[in-house]
């Protein structure tokens, strides 16, 4: 019985919660078109709930458009850091999934989850708006698996 | 709420141990009745967000939220519930003492003034005889709130945005309440039902067209309100291309909740209050201000009433938030000092001369009235006519592009 309320309590939490991903502002590079064109008419993250938001105080996922250089990943992780708990991140492009077409460049990070944990990675140069919307349901997904009243946080 | 107050005293005023029981029924009704308005207030600040979002996405083109609840209609319910579940930051080195108290300020200016507000003939928190005063007054505590928040952030940005609001609602406070003079020196009263006694059920006895002067006080107050409201074309405050989000830049979870719940109560705030001066409120036509109150039917109906005009201004607003642009720091200063300020005071010297020169039940008076009734008709269904020409368009161009018909009917909420 406790717990039958337990998980009840907990998928109700979980469909609050995914039923409203505020994703912050943020990108780098042309993933960032795409990222824009999600939010449009075509794909419309609004749907599910989804808004931007300018500050990482208020967002729920940072989805990381584009390439990130050395310079950049100290304000991506401050950035992160930044976002109140509890936070999801999706790599967007093959950049932000590996360094991409810029791999062997001096100055560009080889991959986001180098320096934050990623929760999901969409391939593609760029994606379509398509796969970010399939990324964000996948997330979904992933959000009414969790053990939300059964996790500990720092 | 004073009246029922009243009723139960005497009806059933009992004593408790030999002592009279009356400030117990008082105390009673005064907590159910704050209780009530707070109630009123999220679910309307809620529902707002939503029809808002659906609205901002049929302009754009969009769907907006549809998968939670019946057309999405419990999106609210979602957001409210997660931002609550959101960790609760407050950033080094900001002043916690202020940074946690700021959201109170807000939220206390805000539901402050439904004490005064009425919703229909005898449906009152409290009927003050300062009622419209008590309600500018009492609004000053939001921008306390707004500038607390913005500095104790510690952030440059918090900052701008608390200072640009101080700078913003302090200005268009003075040519809101001076449009509001206007309806004051048309009522003799300034308690909101005395100001809506004194108008009429028919259009042309409300205020708004009591002459050319009065109507553009209108639309004074109704521009001076959405400022006060950091409403677009006036959300500089909060402005997402410069500020990253304005003064709750720093704020997250139930704090940030706080925040947005009172930006959409104010809606509600800021069109009742033009609906109580110049619109009418509750008056039903061809009813008298006596028999108003005789029966639960006519108080239902009045309530009615004044619901319908209150929610058609809210709608107006939320397309003008989603149809305009941002204006520059500058350009708003200069509509305020240099337009607004100095019309608000040609509208209550016009308003007066009018008084003096024509009488209100006049028959010369009730033709004027009439003829701003129409001219104001007029400009209304020039509106209505280019929404539904805009829309004619929208559709025949869905259809060539095609070949099938669009997929939103007219009369679907958006």
């Amino acid at each position: 019985m406790d717990g039958f309320l337990l998980t009840t309590t907990e998928e109700f939490l979980n469909w609050n919660r995914k039923s409203s991903i505020w994703y912050l502002l943020f990108a780098s590079a042309c993933c960032g078109i795409e990222l824009m064109q999600t939010g449009g008419p075509r794909t419309d993250l609004d749907r599910f709930g989804a808004v931007p938001r300018a500050t990482p105080r208020q967002a729920d996922l940072m989805i990381v458009a584009g390439t990130i250089t050395y310079k950049m990943a100290e304000r991506v992780r401050l950035l992160y850091e930044q976002m109140a708990e509890p936070r999801y991140v999706i790599s967007m492009g093959s950049c932000a999934n590996c360094g991409g077409l810029f791999q062997s460049s001096y100055s560009v990070l080889k991959g986001v989850d180098k320096v934050i944990p990623v929760d999901l990675y969409i391939p593609g140069c760029p994606p379509r708006p398509e796969a970010l919307a399939d990324a964000v349901v996948k997330l979904q997904a992933k959000m009414m698996k969790e053990k939300y009243l059964r996790t500990v946080r720092a | 709420m004073w009246y029922l107050a009243n009723y139960l005293e005497k009806n059933y005023a009992v004593s408790i141990n030999g002592q009279e029981s009356a400030w117990l029924i008082y105390l009673i009704v005064a907590i159910a009745s704050a209780l009530v308005m707070l109630g009123f207030a999220s679910l309307f600040a809620g529902l707002a967000s939503f029809v808002e979002r659906r609205i901002a996405g049929r302009i754009m083109a969009r769907v907006g939220p549809n998968r939670v609840g019946p057309q999405g209609l419990f999106q609210f319910v979602a957001d409210g519930l997660k931002l609550i579940m959101k960790e609760d930051l407050i950033p080094n080195g900001a002043d916690r003492f202020l940074f946690k108290i700021a959201p109170y300020f807000v939220f206390a200016g805000m539901l402050g003034t439904f004490v005064v507000l009425p919703f229909g003939a005898n449906i009152v928190a409290a009927n003050m005889d300062v009622g419209i005063f008590y309600i500018i007054s009492i609004t000053a505590l939001v921008v306390v709130g707004i500038i607390l928040g913005g500095w104790a952030s510690n952030s440059k940005w918090s900052m701008f945005g608390g200072l640009r609001s101080a700078a913003q609602i302090v200005s268009y406070e003075i040519p809101l309440a001076l449009s509001i003079l206007v309806v004051v020196l048309l009522s003799g009263s300034l308690s909101t039902q005395g100001i809506i006694s004194a108008q009429g059920g028919l259009p042309w006895d409300w205020f708004i067209f009591h002459s050319p002067f009065a109507f553009i006080a209108f639309f004074i107050y109704f521009v001076s309100a959405l400022a006060e409201g950091n409403r677009t074309p006036f959300d500089l405050p909060e402005a997402e291309s410069e500020l990253v989000a304005g003064y709750c830049t720093e704020y997250s979870g139930f704090r940030f909740v706080v925040f947005f719940f009172a930006e959409w109560a104010n809606l509600w705030i800021m069109s009742a209050i033009a609906v109580i001066c110049f619109l009418g409120g509750w008056r039903v036509p061809f009813i008298s201000v006596e028999e108003s109150t005789s029966s639960w039917g006519i108080i239902l109906l009045g309530l009615a009433i004044f619901m319908v005009k209150t929610l058609a201004l809210v709608v107006v607003v939320i397309q003008l938030r989603w149809t305009l642009p941002r204006l520059r720091l500058d350009q708003m200063m200069n509509l305020c000092w240099k337009y607004l300020v100095p019309g608000s005071f040609v509208c209550i010297l016009g308003t007066m001369t009018w008084m003096v020169l024509i009488d209100w039940n006049s028959m010369i008076g009730l033709v004027l009235r009439v003829v701003v009734f129409a001219g104001a008709f007029m400009l209304l269904a020039y509106y209505i006519y280019r929404i539904r020409f805009n829309y004619m368009i929208d559709r025949d161009n869905y259809k060539k592009m095609t070949g099938k018909d669009m997929w939103y009917p007219p009369y679907r909420l958006p």
